[in-house]
C-alpha cells in the first residue's frame, strides 16, 4: 500500500523527466516503462474492460481493497502502456476521493499533453476518465451501503 | 511490388523536371521545425500544404474584395461574384467538363457523396435496387450508401480485392445486373495508393444502365482528369488535397442528371421564386448551392489549380513516382516491414506495417524527429479487416517532398523499430 500522495508521486515523475533533453530520450523511458508493465491476464482482456480509443486498444480493470482503489491495465501499443504505467503509479492504491479530485498536472509538466489533446490518437483521455469513473463508482457503493 | 510500369509510363512522355528546391520555397510551412527537427511532411493524402499564392489568394480576397455574391449591385459584390465564378470556369477546364452548369461547389468529397445519396438516391433508389462500392472505399463513400440502402430497402454490394490491393474486375462484372442503379467507386485508394481502372468500370456499369460516381479525393492532385473521356456521371474532389483551402470541394455531374435531381438543401441562392404556396428552384448549378457559399476558399481554389497547372500533372506525377519508387525500395530493405498495397498502378503513397509494433508507436516516434506520417485505419476499416490488420503507417508524397526527406524517415524508422522492439 502506497503512503505517498498523488501530488508527491507526480512530483517524482516530473523530476525524473527533467533529466531528459530530447523527445527521443523521454519516449525511450516511456517505452521502457511500457515493456516493464506487468502483463494483464488474458481473462481481463474482454470487451467490458476495453477503453475505446481510436488507434490503440486499452484494457483497464479496477478493484478495491479497504479504502483504496487498485488498477491494472494493458494496451497493444507499448507507448500507451508506458503512459498507463505512469497513471497506475500515480493513482493505483489511492483513496477514491483523491483519485476523483486528482488534477494530474504531471502529464502537462512532462510534455505529454499531445496525448490529452483531441487527436483521437490514443485512449489516454478516455483512460483517465475511466479510472476516475471506477473511483466514483466505488465511492457511490460506499454511500449506498453506509 | 511493381511500380516500374507507372515510372515507365511517365518517362515516355516529354516532361519537364521539377525544381523541387524552388517549389519548396513557395510553401511557408516547410520552413518550420517540429520538436527541434526540420518538418518532413508525409501526410499529403490527408491534406496537402498550401503554396504562398493560395494563402495570398485568401488574404487578398478578404483584404480587397469581400462581399456576398450574385445579388449585390455594388462593385465589391460584382468583383466577388466574378472571382467566385472564375473558379467554376477553371474547374470546368480542370476536369474537362462540358459546361459550368455541371460544376457544383460543395464542402468536399464527403458532402458531394451525401448530396448525390440524398438528392439522386432518395428520388431514384427503390426497394431491391443495388448499389455497388468496393472493399477499398473510404468511410465517406460507404456510410451515405448504407444510410440510403437502409432507408429504401436497397442492397449494397462490394467489389472484392486481391492481396496486392487491386479490384477483382471479374467479380465486379458478376455483381452487375439489371438491378444495379449506381456504382460508387474510389479512383485512387487513400490507404493503399491503388489506381482503379475507372474508365473500364464506368463502361461496364453503363452497359447495365447504372450510373457511376467517382471519388477523386486522392486522384485529382496526381492524375489528369477528363470526365468526358471517362464518361463519369459524377466525379468529386476536395480542394484541400490539391494544395487548396479546406472546406471547398467540387461535385461534377452530367447536366441532364443534375437537372433531373431535386435540391439537396433549401434556402437562399438556390431559389428562383419563393411563395408560400410553391417555390421554384434556380438553374444549375445554383440549385445545389443553398445559402452563402464558401466564397473565399472557392476563390483561392483557383490559385491552387493554377499552381498545379503551372507545373503540369504529368511532371508532378513523374517526380512523385520517383519518390514512391525510392521510398518503396528503402522500406522493403527493413526487416519485418511489410508493404500493404502493391498494386501495379499506384500513386505516390506507401502504407506499411511492422511485425510486433503498433503503427501508432511508430507514428509517435517519427513525430519526435519532425516527420509527419499518418497511422491508423485511414477511415477504411473494412479494408483493414480485409488485410487482417488494425491499421498501417502511411507516408504519402507531394510535389515538394525530397529523397533526402525519405532518407530521414528511414533513419527515424530504424531508430523507432530498434527502441520499440
Amino acid at each position: 500500500m502506497t503512503e505517498k500522495t498523488i501530488e508527491i508521486i507526480e512530483e517524482e515523475i516530473i523530476e525524473e523527466f527533467s533529466l531528459f533533453d530530447s523527445w527521443d530520450d523521454k519516449y525511450e523511458y516511456i517505452i521502457d516503462l511500457g515493456k516493464k508493465l506487468p502483463v494483464l491476464p488474458s481473462v481481463h482482456k474482454i470487451d467490458e474492460n476495453r477503453v475505446r480509443g481510436c488507434q490503440s486498444t486499452v484494457w483497464l480493470v479496477a478493484e478495491r481493497k479497504a479504502d483504496r482503489v487498485y488498477y491494472q491495465a494493458d494496451s497493444d501499443s507499448v507507448i500507451v502502456k508506458g503512459l498507463i504505467s505512469m497513471l497506475i503509479r500515480v493513482l493505483s492504491g489511492q483513496r477514491a476521493d483523491d483519485i476523483i479530485e486528482a488534477k494530474l498536472g504531471f502529464i502537462q509538466a512532462i510534455g505529454m499533453t499531445t496525448h490529452l489533446a483531441q487527436t483521437r490518437s490514443n485512449g489516454l483521455v478516455a483512460m483517465v476518465k475511466q479510472m476516475k469513473s471506477y473511483a466514483m463508482a466505488f465511492k457511490l457503493m460506499d454511500k449506498s451501503s453506509g | 511490388m511493381n511500380t516500374d510500369s507507372t515510372v515507365l509510363k511517365h518517362s515516355t512522355l516529354q516532361r519537364k523536371s521539377i525544381d523541387v528546391a524552388a517549389v519548396r520555397k513557395q510553401f511557408p510551412v516547410l520552413t518550420r521545425e517540429v520538436k527541434g527537427h526540420p518538418l518532413v511532411y508525409f501526410d499529403n493524402a490527408a491534406t496537402t500544404q498550401k503554396p504562398a499564392e493560395v494563402i495570398h489568394g485568401l488574404i487578398n480576397y478578404y483584404s480587397h474584395t469581400n462581399a456576398n455574391i450574385h445579388r449585390g449591385i455594388h462593385t465589391l459584390a460584382e468583383e466577388a461574384t466574378a472571382a467566385y465564378e472564375a473558379t467554376r470556369h477553371l474547374v470546368m477546364h480542370f476536369l474537362n467538363a462540358s459546361s459550368i452548369e455541371e460544376i457544383v461547389f460543395t464542402r468536399g468529397v464527403t458532402e458531394s457523396v451525401n448530396l448525390v445519396a440524398y438528392s439522386w438516391g432518395r428520388q431514384q433508389i427503390k426497394e431491391g435496387d443495388e448499389i455497388i462500392i468496393s472493399t477499398m472505399e473510404h468511410h465517406s463513400n460507404i456510410v451515405p450508401w448504407q444510410i440510403l440502402c437502409e432507408e429504401k430497402g436497397a442492397v449494397l454490394k462490394v467489389i472484392p480485392i486481391n492481396d496486392a490491393g487491386e479490384l477483382l474486375l471479374e467479380e465486379y462484372e458478376k455483381l452487375l445486373s439489371s438491378n444495379t442503379r449506381l456504382v460508387s467507386i474510389v479512383h485512387v485508394s487513400n490507404a493503399l495508393g491503388t489506381v482503379n481502372p475507372v474508365k473500364q468500370i464506368i463502361e461496364k456499369a453503363h452497359k447495365h444502365g447504372a450510373l457511376v460516381l467517382v471519388d477523386g479525393a486522392q486522384s485529382a492532385a496526381h492524375i489528369p482528369i477528363d470526365v468526358q473521356d471517362l464518361d463519369a456521371d459524377f466525379f468529386t474532389f476536395s480542394g484541400h488535397k490539391i494544395y487548396g483551402p479546406t472546406g471547398i470541394g467540387v461535385l461534377y455531374g452530367k447536366k441532364a442528371i443534375l437537372e433531373s435531381m431535386p435540391p439537396f438543401q433549401g434556402g437562399g441562392e438556390m431559389i428562383r421564386e419563393v411563395r408560400f404556396e410553391k417555390t421554384t428552384y434556380n438553374d444549375l448549378p445554383y440549385k445545389f448551392e443553398a445559402g452563402t457559399p464558401n466564397i473565399a476558399d472557392t476563390v483561392a481554389l483557383r490559385d491552387a489549380i493554377h499552381f498545379i497547372e503551372h507545373y503540369g500533372k504529368e511532371n508532378i506525377a513523374a517526380w512523385e513516382d520517383e519518390l514512391l519508387l525510392y521510398a518503396t525500395e528503402k522500406l522493403q530493405a527493413i526487416p519485418g516491414l511489410k508493404i500493404i498495397g502493391e498494386a501495379r498502378e499506384k500513386i505516390s503513397l506507401v502504407s506499411f506495417v511492422i511485425d510486433g509494433i503498433h503503427p501508432q508507436d511508430i507514428g509517435i516516434m517519427l513525430d519526435n524527429r519532425g516527420i509527419a506520417v499518418r497511422t491508423g485505419h485511414h477511415c477504411t476499416q473494412p479494408l483493414m479487416n480485409r488485410f487482417g490488420i488494425p491499421g498501417t503507417i502511411r507516408a504519402s508524397f507531394a510535389i515538394y517532398n525530397t529523397k533526402e526527406e525519405i532518407d530521414s524517415m528511414i533513419v527515424a524508422l530504424e531508430n523507432a523499430i530498434r527502441k520499440l522492439s
